[in-house]
């Protein structure tokens, strides 16, 4: 018994060690898209490079989610054992790529034209140095109105286009007795929310001089107070059982009819159709009233580290398959997002992808294209996570006044700096 | 075991010669030491100098990644600065305000409860057997499994609340965990839920400990069952309540998967302990040199209070 376990071990390193000699036909991937419908996604680029010959090899990550996935991958990069690539968020691609250990992409990027297909800003974290590091999968955007059709139509709403429009359909849902706004009482999405309100009550300008250049002018202005003074007036639309709520469960009461509407990213699309629900007819999509022509954006990215020579061509061979026009279509459509090329076309998305993709396109043409500030895409994590915090703390009453928040945020923000 | 023996009984000159004899008896002198140097060799390089680690960053400015240059006290000047921030309270005056209410309460609560419960169980009533079990048995339940049952329980839209409304007590208000000034306080009614029967258990055994031939002399020089705890027993439990204090005080400072599981992190940041700032500033905030601090502060907070306590109690004993 003893031997042929030995003998199989002898055997199987010996295997192991030829195989080490060519190309490792493997990609190492490190992802947290392990729910149904993620996974599904997932699946497409598995396919397509298993048609090329090439296996794909999960790294565990124990209990799920990003954190897990962020804590993992520092231990591994820690350790010199670099996965071939990794899902990674906005800044945190930056981090890694200053620190020396990312790859080089730019071969394939040259050769597949990434450079004009990609929107300019979303190079901003996936070019590090003149260098290609990550390869962008999708394209997120969070100044979304997800409203539920039965219950506009029941109060005779139309798509509100102002913010005084808004509150005044929040009126008709609450005279109607339903719950006129879903949101879920955790600071991220409570400033995933503050984001779109900025946005449309500063307008474009005012959002990128605030939220990406961090400009202290912008953050202590009348205009960011309003936009507090406005946050403060759409939480007053909530129900009392807020806190707390998972962003789904605030997605379902919108599905149920329970809520009239929930203001999140693109990703509660997912939830929509995991129900069988249809834009037009079960649900409506409209862009955050007085944010249209602009879009907040966060991104899915694969970082590709600097893996051994022999890894290299399967790494490509990833990067290739990532931005091919094909899966960016089929994935996104699955994924509620849309493609992070902007000349793919977008036969196979709803309605709400339609307007996504066009929105996309016209906004990095006229330059209104801006990172989000809640999703870590405006600033790096220390800066987004103080906001988050006073956001919240706003939200939740630690924080009286539009004043003293305004004063907070400028404090946490310099602080975090 | 055979061996053993004969090899300590007979140092015979067949077994071998003087020198063979003295390797064997020095080794088994040795023996405990070499069993007990890996764990030892573990605890000296995971514990201490991983506590020394984060000393050392602590006073770097290290970020995502350690870096390795010394920089100054600025993550400690930050911490003291927010020490002071009550209105609106920074997130680190929240930790250190909510540790304070946490582990004042919850340890307070579970050497009471679980005093209490042990002297009712003593009174040789019928099913202790069965009795015991039940008390004892949320400790076997993970800090996650408890937190989440609390959470479905607690929630005003899903539990206590909504059951009584629906059972016709509509005035019947309970939203402490979706409150930010009460949601530190249903931690610790999770909390204690889940470790008192374990603090009774250990009470318990203290109980059956003590002679009866004392608790008898007392009752015939007419002690009252009130005098008999309060003079005689709860005094020879001493040792139990140390042994239950430092149980509950490491539980109360590494509880950070309860509040995450319960309330993940409150309403605003209101239910934070200093674990859960730690957590959030080294892994989400990439600010590791104010997370290393903040864990330095709470080791040292820790030694201040049971380094003075196991002097004194430990002190006392030989005598």
């Amino acid at each position: 018994m003893l031997r042929k376990l030995l003998i199989g071990t002898a055997l199987g390193s010996g295997l192991a060690f030829a195989a080490h000699a060519q190309d490792v036909k493997e990609v190492e991937m490190l992802h947290w898209w392990t729910s149904g419908g993620e996974a599904a996604a997932l699946n497409v680029l598995k396919e397509d490079l298993a048609k090329q010959g090439f296996a794909w090899k999960d790294v565990p990550v124990a209990g799920g989610g990003g954190d897990a996935a962020m804590t993992a991958l520092k231990a591994m990069v820690a350790a010199g054992n670099y996965p071939t690539a990794s899902q990674m968020l906005g800044y945190t691609v930056l981090d890694y790529a200053e620190a020396g250990v990312m790859g080089d992409l730019t071969e394939t990027a040259v050769k597949e034209g990434w450079d004009k297909s990609v929107p300019a800003a979303l190079q901003k974290f996936s070019v590090y140095d003149g260098k290609w590091v990550a390869a962008p999968v999708n394209v997120h955007s969070v100044n979304w109105l997800w409203i539920n059709k039965a219950v506009m139509d029941k109060i005779g709403g139309t798509e509100p286009k102002t913010f005084d429009d808004f509150v005044a359909l929040l009126d008709k849902a609450k005279a109607a007795g339903v719950i006129p706004l879903a949101l879920g009482g955790q600071n991220w999405q409570e400033a995933t929310m503050f984001d779109s309100v900025v946005l449309s009550t500063g307008g474009p300008e005012f959002y990128k001089k605030a939220f990406n250049d961090l400009d202290e002018e912008s953050l202590k202005s009348d205009t960011m107070k309003k936009s507090f003074d406005n946050l403060a007036k759409l939480v007053t639309y909530v129900d009392p059982n807020f806190s707390g709520r998972d962003w789904n469960l605030a997605t379902a009461m919108v599905i149920k009819g329970d809520a009239l509407v929930q203001v999140m990213g693109d990703w509660a699309k997912g939830e929509f159709n995991a129900a069988k629900k249809t834009p037009g007819t079960d649900f409506l999509c409209y862009r955050f009233p007085g944010t249209d022509g602009s879009v907040v954006y966060n991104s899915d990215m694969f970082g590709m580290f600097d893996v051994p020579d022999d890894r290299k061509a399967a790494q490509a061979a990833l990067a290739t398959a990532t931005l091919s026009k094909s899966f960016q279509s089929a994935f996104n459509v699955v994924k509620g997002s849309v493609p992070a090329r902007t000349d793919v076309p977008d036969t196979d998305f709803d309605a709400c992808g339609k307007k996504g993709i066009a929105d996309l396109k016209a906004a990095n043409e006229g330059g209104t294209l801006f990172g989000s500030l809640a999703q870590g895409y405006g600033a790096p994590p220390a800066v987004a996570n103080a906001y988050k915090d006073v956001v919240s703390k706003f939200v939740h009453g630690q924080i009286k006044t539009s004043d003293e928040a305004v004063t907070e945020l400028v404090n946490a923000i310099e602080d975090a700096k | 075991m055979s061996t053993v023996a004969e090899t300590n009984i007979k140092p015979t000159p067949e077994h071998g010669t003087r020198p063979g004899a003295s390797i064997r008896s020095r080794l088994q002198d040795a023996l405990p030491k070499i069993v007990l140097a890996p764990s030892f060799a573990i605890t000296v390089v995971f514990v201490y100098g991983f506590i020394l680690w984060t000393v050392y960053l602590s006073f770097t400015n290290s970020k995502t990644f350690p870096s390795y240059a010394i920089t100054g006290s600025r993550a400690y000047q930050r911490l003291w600065r927010w020490t002071f921030e009550s209105d609106p309270p920074s997130s680190w005056y929240t930790s250190i305000t909510n540790m304070g209410i946490f582990g004042f309460l919850y340890i307070f609560i579970c050497l009471a409860l679980g005093l209490f419960l042990a002297i009712l169980l003593d009174q040789k009533i019928r099913g202790e057997g069965m009795l015991r079990p039940i008390y004892l048995y949320p400790m076997a339940l993970s800090f996650i499994v408890t937190g989440v049952a609390w959470k479905w329980f607690l929630d005003p839209g899903l539990g206590l609340e909504q059951t009584l409304h629906q059972w016709g007590w509509t005035s019947f208000h309970f939203d402490w965990i979706k409150n930010k000034d009460f949601v530190i306080y249903t931690v610790v009614i999770a909390g204690v839920w889940q470790a008192s029967g374990f603090i009774m258990a250990m009470f318990l055994a203290g109980l059956r400990g003590i002679d009866g031939e004392i608790m008898k002399a007392a009752q015939i020089d007419g002690a009252t069952t009130f005098q008999l705890y309060r003079r005689i027993v709860i005094p020879l439990l001493r040792p139990v309540f140390l042994s239950a204090f430092i149980v509950l005080a490491h539980l109360a400072i590494k509880s950070y998967d309860l509040v995450v599981a319960l309330t993940s992190g409150g309403p605003g940041g209101s239910a934070w302990l200093p674990s859960n700032f730690m957590y959030e500033y080294t892994f989400k905030r990439n600010e590791m040199a104010v997370g290393s601090a903040s864990a330095v502060i709470m080791l040292m907070t820790i030694t201040a209070i049971i380094v003075p306590y196991l002097y004194s109690e430990l002190r006392e004993r030989p005598r």
